[in-house]
């Protein structure tokens, strides 16, 4: 009961803060791709990966008072900041749902901006392609993005490096 | 003629509650709908255990499908000659329309859950791979049963064609609003598509309404707002979704542990207690066939399978009570004691479901390029987010209401001993 809100809540006390809805749907879904067990389903949307399903269970975890939702102007946008509140610790702690250690790739995400990190969720959607096809297929459904080859040289490279 | 062009000598048409009349002229749209995947969809119900709510939701998931068929058949005629159309694409558009939903199981929304599938990858596995629409579509072109589940899929690299289908405002919602409004017989859910048609108009990557027609689009978003919470999230059904999925928990674990012997084998369920379910077992699996078993299954020797499926079948549902986990979660910790106690199983009697358990979209005003709004085209053709212009909507697109309930089996709870301590306890906590 309530398992799925619990393993949200041990990624945001693993990453203490995340800023950006984007980046926290692309976040959810790379480690998803990793192999760590989010029940939140996923489909494409003109953004990329995006799911409703955690869209709606963070806004009841921030209406249950275990996630702080901050909602600041940036440059003539909003942004959104969260972080996991002393009552969502509790919860935590007392839920008895064990979570896996996601420290490592966290912290490797938290080291790339939010269109490198919807670059590689992009990839790994596709990732029943092949290589070329992948990029061919990021390129027509992203092809405002104008990635160059270098930038899928470097998120080959964080696939590869978060999946050793 | 190429059998892309080919037309039907007369037109046929299917008599609709909601549209009044399917037109099909198209020989391969007339082909496709006589596929037996297509014709799969009449035994799928559109909203599941709705039906135990509102008797009349026993429309299908073929209804459903015809009618998104036939929205975006009038949208293009509306978009001919319009800029930024290209009417080639017309042909993929109709076939992806009344596509979208193939792969869709038996009560979806629960068989997905506990068996973790996506009807999407079976809506595209059926497109593309040995199958009789497959077959059809590639009369079209090799690459077409391709393009078609790319739409479907939203990957096409059109993306005007794929928001006809899915996007804040497509064709999909539009249809199941009123069809389901229709069939539930709630006077919420209705809206001027007429109107909505009208004004909506071809950009380079989506489709956008004239300022013009805000007040229709309102209505529309106020219907889904109302729909969601009237209909879609009724705890009514949501019990049942909960007796549902507890069956097909404690089908599989007695399957699982393979000490239990079934009076009828689930042999139909066996490839999907054992994550191996391959296209042919998907599409044999109707509600037809899950009903059957669950008829059968009320008089298995298991007492927990059993009594289950009498509940569904009966319509013998779980009570709820409200449930905040915020403020009663060590409440919660209690009663899963106290039913263990008492000799009511906790894993198949107590539940608490929120409203994130259920796929449903709000409206999104796209902050953060999460997903694409709706965009109202102003007169001097500056393109304006919807809730930036409309107050309704923005007053129903900021703070999310939602929902928690804690389902569990009264009349177990009711058949302890009277004077039971632990029959007293559970009542305490479930009185708060």
């Amino acid at each position: 009961m309530l398992e799925d809100h619990a393993r949200l809540m041990a990624f945001f006390e693993q990453a203490q803060e995340v800023v950006g809805r984007k980046r926290l749907q692309k976040m959810v879904y790379i480690l998803k791709k990793c192999g760590f067990d989010f029940s939140e389903r996923y489909s494409f949307h003109f953004y990329g990966p995006y799911s409703e399903e955690l869209s709606t269970r963070i806004e009841e975890l921030c209406n249950l008072g275990f996630l702080d939702e901050a909602k600041e102007k940036e440059k003539g946008y909003y942004q959104y900041r969260y972080h996991l509140t002393d009552r969502g610790a509790g919860f935590l702690s007392e839920s008895g749902v064990t979570t896996p250690n996601m420290d490592a790739v966290i912290q490797k995400m938290d080291e790339q901006s939010s269109k490198f990190l919807e670059l590689v969720s992009t990839m790994l959607y596709f990732d029943n392609f092949s290589k070329e096809e992948i990029e061919d297929k990021v390129r027509t459904v992203k092809s405002q993005q104008n990635y160059t080859e270098a930038d899928f040289e470097e998120a080959w490279r964080f696939i590869n490096d978060m999946k050793h | 003629m190429a059998y892309r062009d080919e037309k039907l000598h007369e037109e046929k048409v299917f008599k609709d509650p909601v549209h009044r009349y399917i037109h099909v002229r198209d020989r391969v749209i007339w082909d496709l709908i006589g596929t037996p995947e297509f014709q799969r969809l009449r035994r799928i119900k559109q909203l599941g255990t709705t039906y135990l709510t509102f008797h009349g939701a026993e429309h299908s998931r073929f209804n459903h499908s015809l009618g998104v068929y036939e929205i975006v058949r009038r949208i293009i005629e509306n978009f001919r000659d319009q800029p930024f159309w290209d009417d080639d694409e017309r042909i993929l558009c109709l076939c992806a329309a009344l596509l979208h939903d193939l792969g869709h199981g038996p009560f979806s929304h629960s068989f997905e859950k506990v068996f973790d599938l996506d009807h999407e990858d079976f809506t595209r596995a059926i497109i593309l791979g040995d199958t009789k629409v497959n077959e059809i579509l590639r009369r079209v072109d090799e690459n077409f049963p391709q393009d078609v589940a790319d739409v479907i899929h939203k990957t096409y690299s059109n993306k005007l064609v794929v928001s006809l289908i899915s996007s804040q405002i497509d064709a999909d919602r539009m249809d199941y609003l009123q069809r389901d409004a229709y069939f539930t017989g709630v006077s919420y859910g209705h809206f001027d598509m007429e109107r909505i048609l009208r004004v909506m108009r071809p950009m380079e990557d989506q489709m956008v309404i004239k300022e013009s027609g805000m007040h229709a689009v309102e209505d529309y978003i106020m219907s889904r707002y109302q729909m969601y919470w009237q209909v879609y999230f009724h705890p009514v059904t949501r019990s049942a979704e909960v007796i549902l999925s507890k069956i097909l928990h404690r089908a599989k674990e007695l399957y699982m542990a393979n000490e239990y012997e079934f009076k009828l084998k689930p042999t139909h369920f066996e490839s999907f207690f054992l994550k191996e379910v391959s296209l042919e077992d998907y599409l044999k699996l109707d509600e037809n066939v899950v009903f059957y078993y669950f008829h059968i299954w009320k008089e298995e020797e298991d007492a927990i399978l059993s009594d289950l499926c009498r509940r569904f079948v009966d319509r013998d549902l779980f009570k709820y009570i409200e449930f905040d986990p915020g403020n009663q979660y060590r409440e919660l910790m209690d009663l899963k004691e106290c039913f263990n106690e008492a000799g009511v199983d906790p894993i198949y009697y107590l539940e608490v479901d929120s409203s994130s358990d259920l796929p449903y979209d709000f409206y999104r005003p796209g902050e953060e390029e999460e997903r694409l709004p709706i965009h109202l085209q102003l007169p001097t053709g500056e393109l304006k987010e919807l809730s930036r212009q409309s107050d309704i909507v923005e007053s129903i697109s900021g703070k999310k209401r939602t929902d928690h309930k804690l389902y569990f089996a009264k009349d177990l709870i009711e058949q302890l001993p009277e004077e039971s301590d632990i029959k007293k306890r559970i009542y305490e906590i479930l009185k708060g």
